[in-house]
């Protein structure tokens, strides 16, 4: 057989084996992106699809190891809020503060309280205005998320 | 001064324009005046953002909150070397910095090659190239996101009293240098694609490009490391999650350039010894080049959701416009040029050397593309299904594991495996031992409990790849020693200097291992998180934790708390840690200060995270075996990379020239 025949069989059986791979990793860790209104409206699936859902964090409740918390959105207008329980295991990063933008990964409780595992807070170095905000303006001091 | 800065700014980008014109136009007319004034305006192009740079660095130093950037990235309290990062700090600043490293980097080329003759055909379109890209980043900054805003109402300037400073998180010294190498990096890859496209439009028919830019190559390559463990040395000791990579679309979007310029360190040593793969090397400097654009843009698009990413912003559509214009004439230049390009010799057999580098590349390529995939995988999805979903970590680890091994794996068999055609008992002779070596170390872990799979198997390769790269330097070593009387040190320093770059490349490939025993080391990760009183005492692994103490105070900054935590093992006092918890007057945030008793076989890592409302100290406990010699590669693979530079005592005669009867017919050059 000729070299570049070998060769090729034994690429093709590499990349078949990580494209199996990938394919498992996505189906396994896949996060849906949402708004709060599109949870909403979400109904029971929302306690079953990992979710990844983003907004300003408001009142924070440190206690002991659970941290609750408020997160607001602006769709259309409107404020839309959610009330987050984090009982994950990593440390909440330091960015995460009142005022900060976040991320919250995890599913709806049958409570209508947002069980997050994971966290993530924007990172300190990229605090920035959103295009449009006037500079010395109340919102200008708060960091964006992208 | 806001007006000379902007001033500076547009003179520097009508010069870069009239440089690419003048280079352009120079060459395709044959006007040597035209092509000499172009090569002046780069100069001019230098000064005149060299002193914009310096006229925002002075109004940062001076505490100028008459300009807005001043105002948004530092503040009078910060220290002196704080307030000099606040020229990247920002969306303006950093593209201003990214514009001085470039025209940098353009000056020092067109000065170091002004006397060369074997470039003056291609120095033009080389010129052209690197103005090109500096041209679109000027006018991002002179147009787009200019760093000289004043603040003001109405008409009046409004200087503010302070400014709004530098988070803490990231006054941290290796936040300092971290920007500043990740850029090295990124803008030096535009030299090697300057010199590809200069080859490719003047029909260069050898590889003198590549002969030229190896060492830009390396050096842009090694910022680029250096940034990316940077940024990771950073995640690990300041923000107190105790990981180091979280593949976040933008720490990614750093490792892809990275891992395509890997390939291309590797893939250029095929042209130069065989002729081979002239058309994937053009490819891979260009894909290297986009993908440090593609990084740019990632960061400030808001194209996908990132904690890093800066702000939202309207650069996106620009880097697009950019990207589809760059990678539409390179493809259609590559394919123009292809009769230019072809191999001189062909793959003889699957066991070669050469089959390895090919190996090599495509496995660094697959986990390219794979991360790629993860990072887009929310713009894809949105695109093909309508709904937005992103994948995690775990998806990259399943995916990159695997080819970290299989890659750990070519780095022991590709050195010692021959050109050409490898035999049966040559690979006997080569590899019998490491293997057995290798097999043996791997029944021990297992005997001595070690299960978890992929953590063997890694050990196993890194005990392989050291062996096969101890045996090439023994074998050189004792050789040399025997012939020159010498001990063994002077041997291996005096074979290492004779082939720097191959005895070079294969420190290198030690830094890569002894990362890889690190990157192992987390399969044994130990964590555990608790509530205790003062007085009491825990345990985490093999050590004994007891909080001895609590103390607090407060200074004009901040309020702080540091737990007082003792740590034995058996009876011995290992270390007393203080990690702490800090809030902040103005900001009022909070922030963790970890404390980490070092040592090489692992890390001890503790997270004050909190008081209980009964008084009890949170405590996020940590034992990272191994991680330290993830650091300590970093430094092994930086003095390879140097030991590369170093010019060789012995000049090489390729192998390429030896070979008979495989290489087709040069092609036609035409000039």
């Amino acid at each position: 057989m000729h070299p570049y025949a070998k060769f090729g069989i034994l690429i093709l059986i590499i990349v078949a084996t990580l494209g199996w791979l990938a394919m498992e990793g996505v189906s396994e860790t896949k996060t849906y992106y949402k708004t709060i209104e599109e949870m909403s409206a979400m109904g029971n699936e929302a306690q079953v699809k990992r979710l990844r859902v983003g907004g300003d964090v408001e009142v924070i409740e440190r206690n002991g190891q659970q941290v609750k918390f408020r997160m607001i959105q602006k769709e259309n207008g409107k404020n839309l809020t959610l009330n987050v329980i984090y009982n994950g295991k990593d440390p909440l990063p330091d960015t995460f503060r009142i005022g900060a933008q976040c991320l919250a990964d995890g599913k709806m409780g049958t409570d209508g309280v947002f069980q997050a595992s994971r966290i993530q807070a924007k990172c300190a170095s990229k605090y920035e205005a959103k295009p449009g905000v006037k500079p010395g303006s109340s919102s200008y001091a708060k960091p964006t998320t992208s | 001064m806001e007006n000379i800065g902007g001033l500076c700014l547009i003179l520097a980008f009508c010069l870069g324009v009239y440089s690419v014109l003048a280079s352009v136009i120079g060459a395709w007319k044959q006007r040597p005046f035209l092509l000499v004034s172009a090569q002046r305006a780069v100069y001019s192009v230098w000064v005149l953002v060299a002193t914009a740079s310096a006229l925002l660095v002075y109004a940062i130093m001076t505490d100028d909150f008459s300009i807005q950037y001043v105002w948004a990235h530092s503040n009078k309290a910060m220290a002196t070397i704080y307030k000099f990062t606040a020229w990247w700090g920002g969306q303006e600043g950093s593209l201003l910095f990214w514009s001085f490293i470039l025209s940098s980097y353009t000056a020092v080329v067109v000065f170091t090659t002004r006397k060369k003759h074997e470039y003056r055909a291609m120095m033009p379109w080389i010129t052209a190239v690197l103005m090109f890209t500096l041209v679109f980043f000027l006018m991002l900054v002179a147009f787009v996101e200019h760093p000289f805003r004043i603040l003001a109402i109405g008409r009046a300037a409004t200087p503010m009293d302070d400014g709004r400073g530098l988070d803490p998180l990231l006054q941290y010294w290796t936040m300092v240098i971290h920007p500043p190498f990740l850029y090295l990096g990124y803008v030096g890859f535009v030299v090697p694609f300057a010199f590809a496209m200069g080859s490719l439009i003047t029909k260069q028919p050898g590889d003198g490009w590549i002969h030229t830019t190896r060492r830009w190559a390396l050096i842009t390559w090694a910022f680029q490391s250096t940034g990316i463990l940077l940024g990771a040395g950073w995640a690990y000791a300041v923000l107190g999650w105790g990981g180091y990579w979280g593949w976040d679309p933008v720490e990614n979007a750093s490792l892809l350039p990275w891992i395509t310029a890997t390939s291309f360190l590797h893939s250029v040593m095929m042209q130069e010894k065989k002729g081979m793969m002239k058309v994937w090397n053009m490819v891979l400097v260009s894909t290297t080049f986009f993908l440090c654009i593609f990084g740019t843009f990632l960061t400030r698009s808001g194209i996908v959701s990132s904690v890093h990413a800066f702000a939202q912003s309207s650069l996106g559509n620009y880097f697009v416009v950019f990207l589809a214009v760059g990678i539409g004439a390179t493809t259609w230049l590559i394919l123009n040029r292809l009769p230019y390009l072809k191999s001189e010799t062909q793959l003889e057999s699957v066991v070669s050397r050469e089959s390895s580098f090919l190996f090599n590349n495509l496995i660094l390529l697959a986990s390219c593309f794979a991360i790629l995939w993860g990072t887009l995988f929310p713009v894809i999805s949105e695109a093909v299904t309508g709904e937005k979903i992103t994948v995690d970590a775990p998806y990259f680890n399943r995916v990159n594991i695997p080819i970290g091994l299989f890659l750990l794996f070519l780095t022991g068999v590709g050195p010692l495996i021959a050109w050409r055609r490898s035999s049966g008992d040559a690979l006997k002779r080569a590899f019998l031992m490491p293997t057995v070596g290798a097999v043996i170390f791997m029944s021990v872990l297992v005997s001595l409990g070690i299960h978890h799979v992929y953590a063997v198997i890694s050990f196993g390769l890194c005990f392989f790849v050291t062996a096969t790269i101890g045996s090439e330097f023994w074998k050189g070593s004792r050789s040399i020693a025997a012939k020159d009387n010498v001990n063994l040190l002077r041997g291996a320093i005096e074979l290492t200097h004779r082939n720097t770059r191959r005895y070079g490349g294969y420190i290198v490939h030690m830094g890569i291992v002894v990362m890889f025993i690190g990157f192992t080391g987390s399969a044994f990760n130990i964590d555990r998180t608790v509530e205790v009183k003062v007085g009491s005492t825990f345990k985490l692994g093999r050590y004994d934790l007891k909080v001895a103490d609590m103390k607090g105070g407060e200074n004009e900054n901040y309020v702080w708390n540091h737990a007082i935590i003792e740590a034995r093992s058996g009876n011995e006092l290992v270390a007393t840690l203080k990690p702490e918890l800090r809030k902040y007057a103005v900001s009022g945030s909070q922030t963790s200060n970890v404390a980490i008793r070092r040592a090489l076989n692992e890390d001890l890592y503790l997270n004050f995270a909190g008081m209980t409302a009964d008084s009890k100290v949170i405590l996020q406990s940590y034992v990272f075996p191994l991680v330290s010699f993830i650091w300590v590669g970093y430094w092994v693979l930086l003095i390879g990379t140097l030991i590369c530079l170093v010019p060789s005592k012995i000049k090489l005669q390729y192998a390429k020239m030896e070979v008979v009867g495989i290489a087709r017919q040069p092609q036609p050059v035409e000039n």
